[in-house]
């Protein structure tokens, strides 16, 4: 719900970028709604396993994230399964799409997948940064660490390690310079493009997840986490909003251009940053 | 009065289509079919002057994420083909804005050999905007005309596609096999 209300503002965002007004900023209820009460064309039944199970996978991946501190079980946030699982929702998008036969959503698919190869692996420097700091790999005490004020907090300490987090929640999100997988000029909306109805707002809802939980990461490693939910959802609009911004004033990369900046650069930075947090 | 205006919409619709058919309006996903020079009006429409995105209002990929078929311009025997296979390939509830003098009556295409006159007879059209080209304030009236529509039930091309589809199929079976006599019509004509 939160995702779906925080694509709704971002459109907003993007529109004030642009100059124009934008849509009310439940549109996106509407859009969802609407496609749930639609006929939907399915060529398959993998497509409906397919979307059921990136939905599944993203929802398994959700419950692990502690939310403001808070967890539906005591795992405390275990970062390798959350990573583990987050890969299992494009899993399932892809085994779903691939089906319905259309040379588009593989072709979509594949950008999707060497792109993660693309994110992953700073994503992965920037933990091992702070699982050596904290010396465990839980996301709870990541944002445990940081209590204390703002000062304290992961964004003042470690500038570089953040600016290449951006970049990589940039690509994971899939926004712009980094939405190669959608590029509905290009592609014609990649993954999504034999999804009509049911199955679109499916999409929708998936999509919606996962801007809620890679923000919410972003804002457990960098923004210490938040004290209640409004705080917490607060930052993550915040995170969000920046990735918005960026997305509108940005072109697209070639897929392996961005794979290879997407190696340099945030990549460097962290392993910058690691230089300067071990050799002090 | 009042009871009258219930009594219709309960023949047209229940009270669910009728809930279902406020988030429809609301949403409305276009498909452009560009190939006619209409389509030069819609950046105008869709950018910062007038913002069709207020309404809910988009541009969409693909024909299966579409609700709404927008022909803008002409259309050429050739493209009459496509333009039928992506208004099948729509799913339900699909509509058709035909776009422009070019879709009404011909246009300035009137007498053309390979350019169709009335769209309507090939692909059902729930509203025309008429005009060569129609203003933007002409599109954005249009597309409230058809919200309206949409509300109170009425917009049902695609019924009207499925009860006549024998109708629909014969002309368009006779347009796209009239090939062999095209050139020439226009000349005997003026004779």
């Amino acid at each position: 719900m939160v995702g779906l209300l925080f694509i709704g503002l971002g459109r907003i965002i993007t529109a004030r970028v642009q100059r124009r007004i934008g849509p009310p900023f439940y549109q996106q209820f509407i859009d969802v709604i609407k496609l749930l009460a639609r006929e939907s064309i399915w060529h398959h039944w993998i497509m409906t396993l397919g979307s059921i199970m990136a939905l599944g996978g993203l929802i398994a991946t959700m419950v692990h994230v502690p939310v403001a501190g808070w967890l539906p079980y005591d795992s405390g946030g275990p970062i390798f399964l959350i990573l583990y699982l987050a890969t299992i929702g494009y899993l399932g998008m892809a085994m779903g799409v691939s089906a319905s036969g259309n040379p588009n959503a593989p072709l979509g698919i594949g950008r999707a997948l060497s792109l993660m190869l693309g994110y992953e692996i700073p994503f992965a420097a920037i933990l091992i940064l702070f699982i050596s700091l904290t010396g465990s790999s839980s996301l709870t005490e990541i944002a445990a660490m940081q209590a204390g004020g703002f000062l304290s907090w992961n964004i003042v300490k470690f500038p570089l390690a953040f600016i290449a987090a951006e970049i990589t929640v940039q690509a994971m999100m899939a926004e712009k310079p980094f939405d190669q997988m959608i590029a509905p000029s290009e592609i014609a909306s990649g993954p999504l493009v034999e999804l009509g109805g049911k199955f679109l707002g499916l999409g929708m809802i998936q999509m919606a997840v996962a801007i809620y939980f890679e923000t919410a990461i972003m804002v457990n490693l960098f923004f210490g986490g938040g004290a209640n939910i409004f705080t917490f959802t607060l930052k993550q609009f915040g995170v969000y909003t920046i990735a918005i911004l960026i997305n509108s004033v940005m072109p697209r990369y070639k897929i392996e251009n961005a794979v290879r900046y997407l190696w340099t650069v945030p990549l460097a930075l962290i392993i910058i940053q690691m230089l300067i947090v071990f050799l002090r | 009065m009042l009871n009258e205006i219930e009594q219709n919409r309960k023949e047209r619709q229940s009270a669910w289509e009728y809930v279902i058919n406020y988030f429809r309006k609301r949403s409305i996903w276009l498909l452009h079919y560009c190939t006619g020079c209409g389509a030069v009006e819609l950046p105008p429409v869709m950018t910062s002057r007038w913002d069709l995105e207020r309404f809910g209002v988009g541009p969409m990929a693909t024909p299966r994420q579409a609700d709404v078929f927008l022909v803008t311009g002409y259309a050429s025997i050739k493209t009459l083909k496509r333009m039928i296979r992506t208004y099948e390939q729509m799913p339900k509830p699909r509509w058709v804005i035909g776009f422009g003098a070019c879709t009404i009556n011909g246009g300035i295409y009137y007498k053309s050999y390979n350019v169709i006159n009335k769209l309507d007879r090939y692909i059902p059209v729930d509203i025309f905007i008429s005009g060569c080209m129609p203003r933007p304030e002409a599109i954005l009236a249009a597309l409230e005309e058809l919200r309206n529509m949409i509300q109170r039930g009425e917009a049902k091309g695609y019924d009207r596609y499925v009860k006549n589809y024998d109708w629909y199929k014969k002309n368009q079976k006779e347009i796209l096999e009239r090939e062999g006599s095209l050139f020439g019509e226009a000349d005997d004509e003026n004779k």
